[in-house]
C-alpha cells in the first residue's frame, strides 16, 4: 500500500501512518512518501514504539523522501 | 480492594513538564501512555523541519521524543477540525495574543478523557505547574479545567499535587501523593533539576507551545480573517501562515514569499490551489498569490518577485506566472526598486 504524506508537516505524516496502518494486517508493508525532513525522524521512532519495522529509507532524486514499514503484529 | 495495575493517559506534550509528569507515574507503577493533540497551531517541528537553515533545531518531534524516553505508547489525534470552535468561539476569552489558553486546556483535557472512557483507563495526567502560566494554570482556573472537560477528580497534576485537593487516584490509594511534588510558579529550576537527574534529554524548558500565542502569527491569522470578512480558516490557511514573508501590498491580494529552499519546496505544494510566481532566469523565491489575480495585480506581484530573487539589480527580469494548477505565463519586467517596497505591506 502507498501513503501520499507530500508537503505535510510534522506531526500529520505521522497521524496518517498511524491512520493507515491501524487497519492493515500484520506483515503486510506501506511505502510512505514524504517531503518533510522531520519523517525521517518521527516515523521511525513511532514504529519503534509501536511495533512496526521501518524496513527501508531513501530520499528520491526529487527530493521526496520514502519509508517503507512492514506492519508489526 | 481490586488490585489491578491503574492505567494513566498522559497528555504529552513534547516539554519537560509533562515528560516528567509521566515519569512520576511510571515510578510509582502505573501503566501511563501518552496522548497528544495536534491542533495545526502547534510550533512542534514544522518551520523547524521546513527551513534548512535553522541546522541548529533538532528536526524532530518532541513528544515522540519524550515517548520514546519514557518507553511508553503515544497516540498522537488530529483534532484540527473539532479545536476551530475553541479558536474562534473561546468561553474564557484570549489571553495576550489570540491564545484561548483556558479553552484549550479544557479543549484538551475533555478529548482526554473521552479517549479514558473509551480504552476503560482510570485517569488523565498532565504537567500543568501552579502558578506557571497566567491565564490557565492558577489555583481559580485549574478547577475549571476539570470541570469544563469533564474530567472532575479524576484529573492528576503530579507537579503541583501537593499544593492541590487530593485528587480521586490520591484518595483511593492508587497514587502515593507523598511521592508527588508541590511546584509552583515561574521558576523552572527544581524541573531542570530533575531532569538533568534522570537523565532526560528535553527541547527547551517550555515546549510544545502554540502559534496563537505568536504576536506576529496572530496578526496574520486577523489580516486573514480580515481579508475574507469571515473568522474563519482551513488547515491550508494556518500552514501557510507559518512560512514565508507575507505582504498584502493591496486589500484584494497577499503573497507568500518562500526566504529560501526549505519554504519554496514546501510552497510548491500550493500551486495547485494559487496563482504563483518565480523567476525563470534568476535565483529566487517561489510566491504564491492569495486572493484577486488580476493584471494590475500580477504586475505588481511580478515586481515584487523580482525584487525578492538574485536578479533585483538587473534592468529586467523574467518572471513565470502560473495559474493554479495551470497555464504558466511568462513576462519580462523591473524588479521593485528597494525604496517601493512599502514596510506597511509586511504581515
Amino acid at each position: 500500500m502507498d501513503l501520499d504524506a507530500r508537503y505535510l508537516l510534522c506531526p500529520m505524516p505521522v497521524i496518517r501512518v498511524s491512520s493507515v496502518i491501524g487497519r492493515m494486517a500484520a506483515g503486510d508493508t506501506l511505502t510512505v512518501h514524504c517531503t518533510d525532513p522531520g519523517a525521517l525522524h518521527d516515523i521511525p521512532a513511532w514504529c519503534r514504539l509501536e511495533g512496526h519495522e521501518v524496513v527501508e529509507t531513501r530520499t528520491e532524486p526529487s527530493g521526496d523522501i520514502v519509508i517503507v514499514i512492514r506492519a508489526g503484529g | 480492594m481490586e488490585n489491578r495495575k491503574r492505567q494513566a493517559i498522559v497528555l504529552l506534550s513534547g516539554g519537560l513538564d509533562s515528560l516528567l509528569a509521566a515519569r512520576l507515574m511510571l515510578d510509582q507503577g502505573i501503566h501511563v501512555e501518552g496522548i497528544n493533540f495536534f491542533t495545526g497551531f502547534c510550533v512542534e517541528g514544522h518551520t523547524h523541519a521546513i527551513r534548512r537553515d535553522r541546522k541548529d533545531r533538532a528536526v524532530r518531534n518532541n513528544a515522540l521524543h519524550s515517548a520514546e524516553q519514557l518507553g511508553i505508547r503515544l497516540h498522537m489525534i488530529d483534532v484540527i477540525d473539532d479545536y476551530k470552535d475553541v479558536v474562534l468561539n473561546p468561553r474564557h476569552g484570549y489571553g495576550a495574543h489570540l491564545n484561548p489558553c483556558l479553552d484549550c486546556k479544557a479543549f484538551m483535557v475533555g478529548r482526554a478523557r473521552s479517549w479514558l472512557e473509551e480504552h476503560g483507563f482510570d485517569f488523565i495526567v498532565t504537567g500543568e505547574v501552579l502558578g506557571q502560566r497566567p491565564m490557565s494554570q492558577r489555583r481559580d482556573t485549574f478547577p475549571v479545567v476539570a470541570r469544563e472537560s469533564g474530567a472532575l477528580d479524576r484529573l492528576v497534576r503530579p507537579l503541583s499535587a501537593r499544593l492541590l485537593p487530593p485528587t480521586l487516584p490520591e484518595r483511593e490509594g492508587w497514587v502515593d501523593r507523598e511521592r508527588l511534588l508541590g511546584l509552583s510558579g515561574r521558576n523552572r529550576k527544581p524541573q531542570i533539576a530533575l531532569a538533568r537527574a534522570y537523565g532526560f534529554d528535553y527541547a527547551q524548558p517550555a515546549g510544545g507551545c502554540c502559534f496563537l500565542t505568536d504576536e506576529n502569527y496572530a496578526h496574520k491569522l486577523r489580516d486573514l480573517w480580515a481579508s475574507r470578512g469571515a473568522r474563519r480558516y482551513d488547515f491550508d490557511d494556518i500552514m501557510l501562515l507559518k512560512i514565508g514573508r507575507h505582504l498584502r501590498p493591496h486589500p484584494s491580494f497577499k503573497l507568500i514569499i518562500g526566504r529560501e529552499e526549505g519554504e519554496n519546496r514546501f510552497l510548491e505544494g500550493y500551486r495547485h490551489r494559487f496563482a504563483h510566481l518565480w523567476a525563470t532566469e534568476h535565483k529566487g523565491p517561489l510566491v504564491l498569490l492569495q486572493g484577486d489575480a488580476n493584471e494590475t495585480n500580477l504586475d505588481l506581484a511580478c515586481a515584487i518577485t523580482a525584487r525578492f530573487g538574485q536578479g533585483r539589480s538587473k534592468a529586467r527580469v523574467r518572471v513565470a506566472v502560473g495559474e493554479p494548477g495551470g497555464l504558466t505565463r511568462e513576462r519580462d519586467v523591473t524588479p521593485l526598486p528597494a525604496h517601493a517596497l512599502a514596510a506597511e505591506w509586511y504581515l
